[in-house]
């Protein structure tokens, strides 16, 4: 199994009856199983092209297709019962307990799976005992673990990504990075993730867009990024964790 | 002492089963209607502002308005529903019902909104991110995380909706207003306090149950809520049983009338023992407005109760002539039954007029005995009057007639208004010349050399429904013309005087004796 392929054509969002466009003509394929990072500074309109996907936002003009079928072939409850959907702010439901939020998908479907509760958590890295415990009671990180183990409750080639680990402790990101991206690998995931952070990028995606006032002004892998720039704005972007990496070499060297 | 404890004690069972129901029905109406609004409100923000400024506006209405607008708004509807064979109760239940249903909406609807619209945005948005349907978004998601919000709007509706309730009683509901509209008016403060005590205690006693659901929801403790709920309901089914065992005697039901002044309460009870032992059911109205008493009679929501020609001829029919005693009488009873609004079956035998009335010190200081006497020195004074009279015709007749500019007016419960005489908050009064405290307070009575005050000969009147029924104005044609003033008097004198106060009960069983040894 591989996630499917997603693919823009001609997508526009305006929020005020189009006098300016958070997303504007947007073009691209995304191919099956690749892990994309979406960068830009805030009101790029990332998060905008993100949310066409599972139509939190309708596009006022131009297709979105997962797949080969095109997002408005289905009713918006069952497409995104498909489609993960993890974001900054996690959005657990405060009165469910932790196996109550990663059971949601499946009961919403009519499907009262427990079972599946304690594989998704190992998944995710998560003690089986947190099960019966409320969100409130669980750390940033072990919340947005929750978060992901949620999402991928509902069986989804497709993980849509938005800022999911911007609250959290440097630590626990980069952890919770790298635990996300082996996962990504085994279950043969398709994931956008829209990011700000630029070396979370690099490090994480196969593949890096770079948006600027509603178009996609980049595209490369990250080493191309990194070795040839990939224009003003991306250039910019760059230049932030590849100073910061300088720096840091020098006072290694000063020790 | 105990004795009267023990009388007002009695009362409190049935009203305090229909101050529950009420209470009740009332707030699972204000429900049904506020909780759907409230989510469509929390997803339509014009919706929004609309409901809640309505609901406000509602809320600025003094229960005791809505209730009492309530009345003309149901004859209006009456009169527009009446070509399809329905007939809308305009007393009792229901504008009762309606009116503190409308009253408890404001307190969920905005709880209801608040709640829904306080919930955290990024919880809406993983709600619609898992895929919910709206439906499921609002029952697995929203209803929770907004139920403890709503249940603290709902508790401060029922404290409320039982508060008002007490005020149904003016519109012929009744409640443990009953009590304290009656104790109020007879001053009987011992009634008034056990009415509302028993009002205060079904309050908190409704409002620590919702609070134990409320905590319940709260702490996500399944055992609290059901025993929260279940006390509830044992509470209304308990309130329930009396209306639902068939009646006992199965006797006829008939329905006395009362205005809100002590002779009312004690001629309802001398007509209510009377039909009582002729074997008929019977139920008091008692409080009642002096225009809604007639319209309830007209109506057949009451069966019989006691008014004056003067108010009738005036307040009721319009007219502003005053024909002798006997013309006025007749030309009621035509009236009435031209119109099919029921019958006047006779005069009880004495009058009850407007008594412009002054201490003896102040009467001798300015030299009053009649009210031509009054005019002259009037703007110097301050009258004390009942809530009505400053409205009345007979009013604006009198002070037409004589020229009579006071300096100051102030309307009191009757009760009160004596008391005001006395403390010399007033100077003169518009007494009632059946009242026993104008001979017991040595007042003096103005006279009428002019007779601008028509006749208030007390009438007794009997709805559509019962004016063809032989067996029931037989049983009532014994009190025409037996009651003299003197009795009536001392019967008031009972139940108003401060010392010794018999009930209007006592007092009426007196008046009884007296009048038919």
């Amino acid at each position: 199994m591989i996630g499917p392929e997603v693919r823009f054509e001609g997508v526009s969002k305006s929020f005020d009856g189009g006098a300016s466009f958070a997303v504007e003509a947007v073009d691209l394929t995304i191919a099956g199983g690749s892990f994309v990072a979406l960068v830009g500074e805030s009101g790029s309109g990332k998060s905008t092209l993100l949310k066409t996907i599972n139509r939190l936002v309708e596009p006022s003009a131009g297709r979105v297709y997962v797949g080969s079928d095109p997002v408005t072939a289905k009713r918006p409850h069952e497409l995104r019962r498909h489609i993960g959907y993890v974001f900054q702010n996690i959005g657990l439901f405060p009165h469910m307990s932790v196996a109550e939020n990663v059971g949601i998908i499946p009961r919403l479907g009519g499907n009262e799976n427990n079972a599946r509760t304690a594989g998704l958590l190992d998944l995710v890295g998560l003690p089986h005992d947190l099960a019966a415990r409320l969100p409130g009671e669980l750390s940033g990180g072990q919340q947005q673990r929750v978060g992901v183990a949620r999402a991928l409750a509902g069986e989804p080639g497709l993980m849509l990504m938005d800022e999911p680990f911007g609250a959290l402790d440097p630590v626990t990101r980069d952890q919770l990075g790298e635990a996300y991206r082996k996962l990504h690998d085994r279950l043969g995931l398709t994931t956008i993730m829209v990011t700000h952070d630029m070396a979370e990028a690099l490090l994480l995606a196969d593949r890096i867009l770079v948006m600027s006032e509603g178009r996609i002004v980049a595209d490369g892998t990250p080493q191309a990024m990194l070795a040839q720039g990939g224009g003003e704005e991306a250039d910019a972007l760059i230049a932030v964790p590849k100073r910061q990496m300088a720096k840091l070499r020098k006072l290694e060297r000063e020790q | 002492m105990s004795e009267r404890l023990a009388d007002a004690i009695a009362q409190v069972p049935p009203l305090l089963a229909d101050h529950v129901l009420l209470s009740a029905a009332a707030l699972l109406l204000g429900l049904a209607v506020a909780l759907p609004l409230a989510v469509g409100a929390s997803r339509n923000h014009r919706l929004r502002q609309a409901a809640l400024g309505a609901a406000s506006l509602v809320q600025t209405i003094p229960g005791l308005a809505l209730l009492a607008l309530f009345y003309p708004l149901l004859l209006a509807l009456n009169g527009l529903v009446a070509p399809l064979g329905v007939a809308l109760p305009a007393l009792g239940f229901l504008p009762a019902l309606l009116a503190l249903a409308l009253y408890a909406v404001l307190p969920i609807l905005r709880n209801a909104v608040t709640g829904l619209v306080g919930i955290d945005p990024a919880i809406v948005e993983a709600a619609d991110g898992v895929g919910m349907t709206p439906r499921q978004k609002l029952r697995l998601v929203e209803v929770p995380l907004a139920a403890p919000v709503v249940m603290a709007g709902i508790r401060t509706a029922t404290v409320w909706t039982i508060g008002a309730a007490t005020l149904s009683t003016t519109v012929g509901q009744p409640s443990l207003g009953d009590m304290i509209f009656a104790g109020l008016q007879t001053q009987n403060w011992l009634l008034v306090l056990t009415g509302c005590v028993a009002a205060a205690g079904l309050a908190l006693i409704a409002d620590g149950l919702l609070g134990l659901v409320e905590a319940g929801i709260a702490q996500r403790r399944c055992g609290k809520i059901w025993a929260g709920l279940i006390a509830l309901l044992s509470g209304v089914t308990l309130a329930l049983a009396p209306a639902l065992l068939p009646a006992a005697r199965g006797g006829e039901v008939v329905t006395i009338g009362a205005k809100n002044f002590s002779e009312q309460y004690i001629l309802a009870r001398l007509i209510g023992d009377r039909l009582e032992a002729a074997g008929y059911d019977i139920r008091y109205r008692e409080g009642l407005g002096s225009t809604v008493a007639f319209e309830a009679l007209a109506g057949s929501d009451i069966d019989i109760y006691v008014d004056y020609t003067g108010t009738l001829w005036t307040s009721v029919m319009q007219r502003a002539d005053t024909p002798p005693r006997e013309e006025m009488i007749a030309g009621i009873d035509r009236w009435m039954r031209e119109r099919g609004r029921g019958r006047l079956l006779g005069p009880l035998g004495f009058e009850n007029t407007y008594a412009f009335a002054a201490t003896a010190g102040t009467a001798r200081r300015n030299g009053l005995v009649s009210l031509d006497d009054l005019a002259r020195v009037a703007p110097r004074l301050t009258l004390g009057s009942d809530v009505e009279f400053l409205n009345r015709p007979e009013w604006a007749a009198v002070r037409d007639t004589y020229g009579l500019r006071f300096a100051d007016a102030q309307s009191y419960q009757p009760t009160f208004m004596y008391r005001a005489l006395e403390t010399g908050r007033a100077d003169v009064i518009t007494a009632f010349s059946s009242d026993g405290r104008i001979a017991a307070n040595d007042l003096r009575v103005l006279a009428d050399p002019r007779g601008a005050i028509p006749n208030y000969d007390a009438v007794l009147l009997v709805s559509p429904g019962r004016a063809g029924d032989a067996r029931f104005t037989a049983t009532l044609e014994p009190l025409i013309g037996v009651i003299p003033v003197e009795a009536m008097r001392e019967a008031n004198y009972m139940v108003d005087r401060d010392t010794g106060k018999a009930s209007p009960a006592e007092a009426a069983r007196w008046l009884a004796s007296e009048i038919d040894p």
